[in-house]
């Protein structure tokens, strides 16, 4: 797939080590992966295997114990503050918790129009800004003119997080990482969620990060799915190959686990 | 026939705000479990399953309040009982409630005996700590816990065992019904499976007779419980067995959640996930006819007019929807038949 897309983000023998001496801990161990412009990927992986140090490793908000990362064919570099915000530009992130993720002090039109001012939209005249917000709100199902003068707290989860993806709409980073995006909110919202992201790829062609524990959602949405246990990759491909053949024991079990509908669940093997 | 053991007839309950707004979250549920069988309760945030799961155990605290209805266990009624008495004999021993965010109800500065030792000494003040602290190991080590568990402190456990240990606390006075209020939704799924594999065992052990679960995760559901019950908008909209209710829905909003499900099976991918749109009614006010004529697809001039009943049918099945049962299905057949349709084209 690699040589027909350009490379977006590259990973080549990513480490992460807290702790010194006997509480040393790996979190993340020599990862490497290359990720194509307007590619969803996901990585499965259950509690405590390094997904969300490595999204932070992504994101530039831990510096590695080794290993380098390479956006779109370069070097990332990020040892000054404003060369940290110039590559946040490109690189954006929905978090778990949509509760925690807002300003409590800010209300939704401040949210949006920072992400407006962000993208250099300053001097753009009152009715442009409100047009570039309604049209975002409208991407996500909210109607702008119900959000003005409210704040973020006074909206349900999902709706939190759909706000949270219009945010992202008007910044159009590179790339987007999701990090269980849906994992706090209700099934019957989870499908919009996920639909918004494919959206999101299909329309402005986004690269996608999309992290979870849930091996269904994953199938769902992604192209290329990346199995993580202790750290490590241990599988990794199409996901209709992962998912539907597996072959490491780690990925079957994680398929096991799941609830399904068709086929029978077995409890005994846990 | 298996004799009932719990048994709710017409319950409502309501919250009284600051503003003195009735929010009536359980309007006229009436549910009946049977020994050995277990209910699932199924529905999106908001739609009261959180509150009906308080109002089943009969303690009502504010801005909780009773209004209506009959909660009947094992032949006992127990509504109009003495706050204090349903707290002394009922709670624990009758009825017992494992709560949403189980991982966060045990007491930090606490070992786990010093938390047992409360819930038994409430009801059996003799008992000395020695006696406790083998009935606990006991029961602990018949569900399969490690009994150092007693000894530790919660924050030395992980997010899995503290919810076993929460479930295994509830169970320790064999209530006769447990409810299970999203034991699972904090955990991921390899420690979701443990939690799942002792509430089912938790029957075939007989520490209790019946289980309640609460969840929004239908597969997880589908899977537990021999009956699931929707609710939308603090009323049962549909009621089936597992099987009916998740494979053949007939409620348009049980329909739509059904069409949320994701499950990683071949085929998942072809279909087009179908999410329902719009807000569930505020519950201040709440509309008048059909609380889901808003959102629903088949909607009718008539459905804001007339508030539907709950339409039985053979056996425990029942659904809220002034459709009869034949003119859904073809409602449902035509509108597969068009997706396909649009598909092929497009």
């Amino acid at each position: 797939m690699s040589d027909e897309k350009n490379s977006c983000l590259k990973a080549s023998g990513l480490t992460k080590v807290f702790g010194l001496g006997r509480m040393k801990c790996v979190a993340v161990d020599h990862v490497d992966f290359d990720l194509c412009e307007t590619e969803i990927v996901s990585i499965v992986g259950e509690s405590g295997s390094g997904k969300t140090t490595l999204a932070k490793l992504l994101l530039g908000l831990i510096n590695p114990t080794e290993g380098e990362v390479y956006f779109q064919g370069k070097k990332r570099d990020i040892s000054t503050q404003k060369k940290k915000k110039e590559y946040w530009k490109n690189i954006q992130a929905i978090f778990q918790d949509p509760y925690s993720s807002y300003n409590i002090f800010n209300k939704i039109d401040t949210v949006l129009l920072d992400c407006i001012y962000m993208r250099g939209g300053r001097n753009l005249p009152h009715a442009k800004k409100v047009e570039l917000m309604a049209e975002a709100c409208s991407f996500v199902n909210l109607k702008f003119e119900e959000l003005t003068n409210k704040y973020p707290f006074e909206l349900s989860g999902g709706q939190m997080q759909r706000l949270m993806i219009a945010r992202i709409f008007l910044l159009k980073p590179k790339i987007l990482l999701a990090d269980e995006p849906t994992s706090m909110i209700d099934a019957c919202s989870r499908a919009t969620i996920l639909d918004m992201l494919m959206q999101l790829r299909n329309e402005i062609g986004m690269t996608v990060i999309f992290i979870t524990h849930d091996i269904g959602l994953a199938y769902y949405v992604s192209d290329t799915v990346y199995i993580m246990e202790h750290g490590k990759f241990v599988e990794s491909g199409c996901a209709d190959d992962v998912i539907l053949h597996p072959k490491a024991a780690y990925t079957r079990r994680l398929i096991n686990d799941v609830p399904k509908i068709h086929e029978e669940w077995d409890l005994s093997t846990v | 026939m298996s004799n009932v053991i719990l048994e709710v007839k017409d319950l409502t309950t309501k919250y009284i705000t600051r503003f003195h707004e009735n929010i009536y979250a359980v309007d006229h549920v009436s549910l009946k479990v049977e020994e050995g069988k277990s209910l699932g309760i199924a529905g999106e945030s908001g739609c009261g399953k959180s509150t009906l799961a308080l109002s089943l155990m009969g303690y009502y605290f504010a801005p909780l309040h009773y209004t209506s209805g009959e909660i009947i266990i094992d032949g006992r009624k127990i509504t109009g009982m003495d706050p204090d008495d349903i707290r002394k004999s009922i709670l624990g021993t009758e009825i017992s409630y494992i709560p949403q965010g189980a991982m966060n109800s045990l007491n930090p500065t606490q070992k786990v005996i010093h938390f047992i030792e409360d819930v038994i000494q409430a009801h059996d003040p003799y008992k000395t700590k020695k006696d406790i602290y083998e009935f606990a190991r006991e029961g602990f080590e018949t569900l399969g816990l490690p009994a150092e568990v007693l000894q530790k402190y919660p924050v030395e456990l992980s997010g899995g065992m503290k919810q076993r240990t929460v479930i295994a606390t509830s169970v320790i006075l064999f209530p006769k019904v447990l409810i299970a209020d999203e034991p699972s939704s904090a955990l991921d799924v390899t420690s979701q499976k443990m939690v799942i594999k002792m509430l089912k065992n938790l029957m075939e052990d007989g520490f209790i007779k019946s289980l309640i679960f609460i969840t929004h995760e239908l597969p997880l559901l589908y899977n537990v419980t021999d009956d699931i019950m929707v609710m939308y908008a603090g009323q049962i909209v549909e009621k089936g067995t597992a099987k009916e209710a998740v494979l053949d829905p007939l409620h348009p909003y049980a329909k739509g959640l059904m069409g949320s499900i994701i499950v990683p099976e071949s085929g998942l991918r072809d279909v087009k996930l179908s999410a329902i749109p719009g807000v569930p009614p505020n519950l201040k006010n709440p509309p008048f006819g059909c609380r889901f004529a808003e959102r629903c697809k088949y909607v009718l001039p008539e459905c804001t007019a007339i508030s539907p009943g709950l339409r039985e049918i053979d056996g425990d099945r029942a659904y809220r929807c002034i459709l009869p049962e034949k003119e859904l299905r073809e409602a449902y057949t035509k509108e597969v038949f068009i997706r396909e349709a649009c598909q092929n084209v497009g």
